[in-house]
């Protein structure tokens, strides 16, 4: 074997290693957040942190502990109010974009829904105090819920869209053939066959607005109190990582949060693994 | 048979338009808002003064808002962000694309980024703050920890998935019989893939980063946790600054009048730009993908 031969097989193997390496190196920056997060929070899990309310100025002072069942309850009660509307909203205008998408309208909505989706959350934010919370004259938990639910509509509806668009054609003929209507193939036909791909895109849709802080500062604002009423200020998980933060005294409720809040994504993304493998 | 005009199957196809009239309803109610909201502060300062002028002053009677320190602020982190993600992401994406296809590490390196898109920003900054921040003091570059480098670093992991994901499809999509022929020239490993795979794929790589740095621009919370806040144009990459989205985050809650106008005009230039990059990075990867 010449040098020149030997120099360029040992370059070659020089990169895959490198390749390798480097790859190996993203699961680093993964671990060592989880593994940051799991320290620092697992000391905080007790009856209290899931059923108490946030700790006032004062309590800090004297050392009570509080808890996050404000953030909690207002992270469901918004989470469910976003996806009570946007959910069946983005599965029918999925349903619509792959019915029609050879036409111009569709094509259009495809544009503007990719212009949703890659609005920044921050900007949502501003849109939603300017529209809803001034001329409602006050922040609200139904205000937050919009802007969660403005975020989750455009990962809906391309979910559905691209799960109906692999459903086989001879099913939605075979369906039509046997004289079903319209909504009978779509209810009983295309979005069952779907229903893998259409679910697993409302659980990411949910796991990606569930962590968003940015879109709820301006509008749902935060509560310090548990609250239920969405008319009024409230909060939400991890608008209590924001409140919280910076302040010394609080780094075991703040870390705790944030461990609740990383094991609710992580379990939400697992279980729509799970369902994309089980059902597709 | 007639159609009926009220037929089931006709009014369940108005059902499922009004329901997609929904988007164009919400896109164009974010534009005009937008819009209607910022001009105050443009009309009071000129696009371009706007645009182009780094004084921000909030002092009563002598204000003063110009947005282009937090513009600059926000192409500094990104195309930091962006630098450093490379240096990720191409090789996450030869591995999983190239070297492995298909093979179970692939398939779990493949999860562990897409679990990396699905930590919430907040607990990257905090991670970031408390991790990251302590280190780069520690090393000596910067007195503060927080700043340019720092929230880049943080962004840059951030967006690794967004590039890595479509990167790899691209690479996968480089047909055998190129690879092949330049085996059978005698190419090595690291021959065909820096003259045929990179090339080949490169239209598509290069769109996957246009759309990770879409995603990087409009990222809030990781930046403003790391940035520092400082309304100057950053000097350098240990420097302090602000970006479009952080300032928006850090002033909005008490803003009003003229200011309330300026963060809005911010955020009217932050979406736009957003919209620009997001447009150039879907039509170059359409054009890719053919």
């Amino acid at each position: 074997m010449t040098n020149d031969m030997k120099r360029r097989i040992v370059k070659s193997h020089a990169l895959h290693y490198g390749v390798c390496t480097i790859a190996a190196l993203t699961a680093v920056p993964l671990f060592l957040i989880v593994l940051k997060v799991l320290v620092a929070g697992i000391g905080g899990f007790s009856w209290a942190f899931f059923s108490e309310s946030a700790p006032s100025v004062y309590k800090t002072l004297i050392g009570e502990e509080g808890g996050i069942a404000g953030g909690i309850i207002g992270t469901l009660l918004m989470l469910l109010t976003a996806s009570a509307v946007s959910v069946p909203l983005g599965i029918l205008a999925g349903t619509f974009m792959s019915e029609y998408k050879h036409k111009k309208f569709a094509a259009m909505v495809s544009f503007l829904t990719d212009l949703l989706q890659g609005t920044p959350s921050v900007v949502l934010g501003i849109v939603i105090y300017a529209c809803i919370v001034v001329p409602t004259g006050g922040y609200s938990g139904f205000a937050g819920s919009i802007a969660l639910g403005i975020m989750m509509l455009p990962l809906i509806i391309r979910s559905t869209e691209e799960a109906l668009n692999i459903v086989p054609t001879t099913l939605r003929e075979a369906s039509v053939a046997l004289g079903a209507s319209f909504p009978t193939t779509v209810f009983r036909i295309l979005l069952p066959n779907a229903f893998g791909g259409v679910f697993t895109g409302v659980l990411l849709a949910i796991s990606r607005v569930i962590g968003e802080t940015a879109p709820l500062m301006f509008t749902a604002l935060g509560c310090a109190s548990v609250r239920w009423d969405m008319t009024k200020p409230m909060s939400a998980v991890p608008l209590m990582i924001w409140e919280f933060w910076t302040d010394a005294n609080l780094q075991e409720l703040v870390w705790s949060a944030a461990l609740f809040l990383l094991l609710l994504v992580l379990a939400l993304n697992f279980l729509a693994k799970y369902i994309e493998k089980r059902f597709t | 048979m007639k159609a009926r005009l009220f037929s089931s199957d006709r009014m369940f196809r108005i059902l499922l338009l009004l329901c997609t009239l929904v988007v164009p309803v919400v896109a164009v109610a974010i534009v005009s808002t937008l819009i209607a909201n910022s001009t105050e502060a443009f009309e009071q300062f000129g696009f371009f003064g706007f645009i182009g002028s780094a004084d921000w002053n909030v002092t009563a009677g002598s204000e003063s808002y110009g947005a282009f320190s937090f513009i600059a602020g926000t192409l500094y982190t990104t195309f930091l962000a962006l630098l450093i993600c490379a240096v990720l992401a191409l090789p996450i994406a030869l591995f999983c694309g190239e070297y492995y296809p298909g093979r179970m590490v692939s398939k779990m390196l493949a999860t562990v980024t897409s679990l990396l898109a699905g930590i919430p920003s907040i607990i990257y900054g905090l991670w970031g703050f408390f991790t990251l921040r302590p280190l780069v003091i520690s090393l000596g570059l910067s007195e503060v920890g927080c700043g340019v480098l720092t929230a880049a670093v943080i962004l840059a992991v951030m967006i690794v998935p967004y590039a890595a994901n479509l990167s790899i499809e691209f690479i996968r999509m480089v047909p055998n019989d190129l690879k092949e022929s330049a085996y059978s020239l005698g190419a090595t490993r690291a021959e065909v893939i820096h003259r045929v795979v990179l090339p080949t794929a490169g239209a598509g790589i290069f769109s996957s980063f246009i759309l990770a740095m879409g995603r990087a621009i409009g990222e809030t919370m990781t930046v403003t946790m790391l940035i520092g806040n400082t309304n100057n144009i950053p000097q350098s990459v240990v420097d302090t600054g602000n970006s479009m989205a952080s300032v928006i985050a850090n002033q909005f809650g008490e803003a009003d009048g003229l200011k309330l106008s300026a963060l809005i005009a911010i955020g009217l230039t932050l979406f736009t730009i957003t919209a620009i990059v997001n447009m150039i990075g879907k039509i170059l990867i359409k054009k890719a993908r053919v």
